[in-house]
């Protein structure tokens, strides 16, 4: 029997694409909402979306949101290395994806720790993963737009 | 006594307690020993004890005047309108409550003490939360906990987007408009000051000296230590007096430890509460709901490990 692909652009598999879309979609979103912004530029006063003005509810969100990506991710990882590797490669545009990815979530797993009770890290390195964290993403965003513009795919057929 | 037992304690753990113990002549107050830097201290406040003479308030004032903030005028002018321009710079005299000039105040309350009434004051400051959401939920890093258990703002790197207010269970950070790092990058768009609040004299604790407010207090109201020590104190002062305590487990627990003869449910019915005036109710962790998926997050991988192999499982049964 063939094997179908757990890749994100392909159709078979468009339910994983969706939630990674939502997720990363909620994960930026709530993201931004740590910074007070969307208060001060009339977004939080959009109706339904006054929770973005509520630090601890979007706190709360991006943790959920960020629940789902590591489980997303450790499942898409897997699922290439034990079923789609001999038949699939990622590209070049996916492994930059890939690694900014990578990077957004080694520096979120250090706030989240950061957060614990207790868990207390040197003030410029929590300086520095502020900045990566959100320099990151900010970067990640770009190269994603480029990447859905030019039609570049996370993968390839081998 | 008590405060002497408290310095005793509060110096325990310094390196050169011995000898700066030994040089000093003026118990605790300008001993040459550095605390142990790793101990949270707490400070425990017997309010009982306090007369609102406001000697620590002018004390705060006086040695903290060098961190006061010195805005630049005019400011620049804000996008959109609706950001508010906060600026005490007019205002520095204000003591009756939290400003950016004023890390301290007095707070006062009628309640009825054995049958008779009477007035209550108390210390109002910052709390120094042993999880501080303030710090926690910054979101440049500006504000920090130090080792010892303060929490405190730095006003090089705080852009004064007053979120540590917001999350803070008691609305302790206050803004100054006009000064701070935002006014190099985008000050109409990005930024809006600096915040400020009481530090605790993290220099002066840094160099073996007391927070001033403990110094000048001539009721010995407050008195420092390691929070476990603190605490112990706190209970039993709450049981000599049949007293109630405030601050133990307010927000999971603080590093500022009321012990009052009346209830504090009593005392926050009749302070003033409002802007620069905070309120003495009960506060629930405002960090465990995060917190909580904490477990989730770390148990997602095997999750979706698990659904991977499930379904390699699942196709290689098909197969045969």
């Amino acid at each position: 029997m063939k094997v179908q692909p757990a890749i994100l652009s392909k159709a078979p598999n468009r339910s994983v694409r969706y939630v990674y879309l939502i997720t990363v979609f909620f994960l930026t979103l709530t993201g931004f909402g740590q910074m007070p912004i969307f208060k001060r530029y009339y977004i939080a006063d959009i109706p339904g979306l006054g929770w973005l003005a509520q630090f601890y509810v979007t706190h709360y969100i991006h943790y959920l949101a960020a629940v789902l990506i590591l489980a997303l991710v450790s499942y898409l990882i897997i699922d290439y290395l034990i079923l789609q590797k001999k038949r699939i490669r990622l590209t070049a545009s996916g492994y930059v994806r890939g690694t900014i990815l990578a990077g957004i979530l080694v520096s979120g797993i250090f706030l989240v720790l950061r957060n614990l009770s207790g868990g207390r890290f040197v003030p410029e390195f929590i300086i520095f993963l502020d900045i990566a964290h959100l320099g990151l993403v900010m970067t990640f965003l770009i190269v994603a737009g480029y990447c859905m513009v030019r039609k570049r795919r996370w993968v390839t057929q081998r | 006594m008590g405060q002497k037992i408290s310095r005793r304690a509060f110096l325990r753990g310094g390196i050169a307690a011995a000898a700066g113990l030994a040089a000093s002549s003026i118990p605790g107050a300008s001993a040459a020993a550095a605390p142990q830097e790793k101990t949270q201290l707490a400070t425990l406040l017997d309010i009982s004890k306090c007369v609102g003479c406001e000697a620590c308030v002018e004390a705060c004032s006086e040695v903290n005047a060098d961190k006061y903030p010195q805005p630049k005028k005019p400011f620049p002018k804000m996008y959109p309108k609706r950001v508010p321009v906060e600026d005490w710079s007019e205002k520095q005299d204000v003591t009756e409550r939290l400003t950016p000039y004023n890390w301290l105040f007095i707070q006062h309350a009628i309640v009825n003490v054995n049958g008779e009434e009477q007035e209550i004051t108390l210390p109002r400051r910052c709390m120094h939360c042993v999880n501080p959401p303030c710090v926690k939920l910054c979101p440049w890093g500006a504000a920090r906990q130090l080792e010892n258990g303060i929490s405190r703002i730095d006003s090089d790197i705080c852009l004064g987007g007053s979120k540590c207010k917001k999350v803070c269970p008691w609305d302790v950070p206050q803004r100054q408009t006009g000064t701070g790092l935002y006014l190099d990058i985008l000050p109409s768009f990005a930024g809006n000051g600096v915040m400020y609040k009481c530090d605790r004299c993290y220099n002066r604790i840094a160099e073996g000296e007391l927070p001033a407010c403990i110094e000048a207090c001539p009721e010995d109201v407050q008195t420092i230590g390691p929070r476990d020590e603190i605490i112990q104190k706190a209970h039993a002062l709450a049981k000599e007096i049949n007293g109630y305590i405030y601050g133990e487990n307010e927000n999971v627990g603080t590093n500022t430890i009321y012990v009052s003869p009346v209830p504090f449910e009593a005392l926050n019915k009749t302070i003033e509460k409002g802007k620069g005036k905070p309120h003495l109710k009960p506060v629930k962790d405002t960090m465990a709901q995060a917190n909580n998926l904490t477990t989730a997050m770390a148990l997602a991988p095997v999750a979706g490990i698990a659904a991977a192999v499930g379904k390699f499982v699942k196709l290689t049964k098909n197969r045969q």
